[in-house]
């Protein structure tokens, strides 16, 4: 069972990245078109990606409560934190500033390495740098 | 609203396509499909999250499929800020960001929202809303890219 877990990861990984590059997603240039809300052309088209992934996930979600374990797995490991902390919405808000300003989130970004390798490539260092800072800040202190 | 360059149908297909990526995560391993942390445990800069060959084959594959598509259906567009600035400062918030909010796009955004989870549709409005407002001020203050 645990050798089947990697391609499952590997596929899940594949589809994603696929969807990113149909949906239009992997376009900073779009992404920013869509957070434009004052340039008078706003462009709707990320809003049914979100419908898009939303709408099987949901399903799924109602299918997991049926299940006792995952198909390939011993157990859920799920979040389960409940508390809105102020730490969730600034930390969401600098995601989004940063989003704002160039146009790429992970995912995207990360999918994007085969399609622009140059540009976003500094991009992904970049985001490593900030998964690092955030590491080093939050360390157990001693 | 500019629905000349809409592209909805596309849109839609490559939203269920992430959204089965995350279904297959979550029903065949019971994990979230959230790209910060997966990249995060990939690339050895977090402490949580599943085993690292879980972690990096999901990260592997993103480039995969957007490339397969890349090939198949024609070149994918994806039009870059031209700043290196505007490129740097954007990927150190992003990263930085994604890790203090515990999620981004996909995991709070798809993955939670699609659960209704409180803490996830809390996330999604704070990026949301501070992604538009830093566009607003971009637009203001003749920010170019």
């Amino acid at each position: 069972m645990v050798r089947v877990r990697i391609p499952i990861a590997l596929i899940a990984g594949l589809l994603f990245g696929a969807g990113l590059a149909c949906s239009g997603m992997s376009d900073p240039t779009r992404v920013r078109a869509f957070l434009d809300l004052f340039g008078g052309r706003w462009d709707p088209t990320l809003a049914f990606v979100m419908g898009g992934a939303i709408a099987p996930m949901a399903l799924a979600w109602v299918i997991r409560r049926r299940m006792e374990t995952p198909l390939a797995d011993s157990r859920f490991s799920l979040p389960d934190a409940r508390e809105i902390t102020a730490r969730l919405i600034g930390g969401s808000a600098i995601f989004g500033i940063g989003w704002g300003i160039a146009g790429l989130c992970p995912g995207p970004a990360i999918a994007d390495l085969a399609i622009r390798p140059t540009l976003a490539a500094p991009f992904v260092i970049a985001m490593l740098a900030g998964f690092a800072v955030h590491r080093f800040i939050d360390r157990p202190k001693i | 609203m500019d629905w000349t360059n809409a592209t909805p149908l596309a849109a839609l297909t490559g939203g269920i396509l992430i959204g089965l990526a995350c279904a297959i995560m979550l029903l065949g391993l019971g994990r979230i499909a959230g790209v910060s942390g997966l990249a995060a445990r990939a690339f050895a800069l977090s402490q949580t999250g599943p085993p690292w060959s879980i972690a990096a084959a999901f990260i592997v594959g993103l480039p995969f499929g957007a490339g397969i598509v890349n090939l198949i259906s024609g070149p994918v567009i994806a039009r870059f800020p031209s700043s290196p600035a505007v490129v740097l400062i954007g990927g150190l918030l992003v990263g930085f960001g994604t890790r203090m909010g515990s999620g981004c796009t996909s995991g709070h955004g798809v993955c939670g929202l699609s659960r209704l989870s409180a803490r996830s549709i809390v996330a999604t409005l704070s990026f949301v809303s501070f992604g538009f407002a830093t566009v607003a001020v971009m637009r203001v203050l003749g920010v170019s890219w």
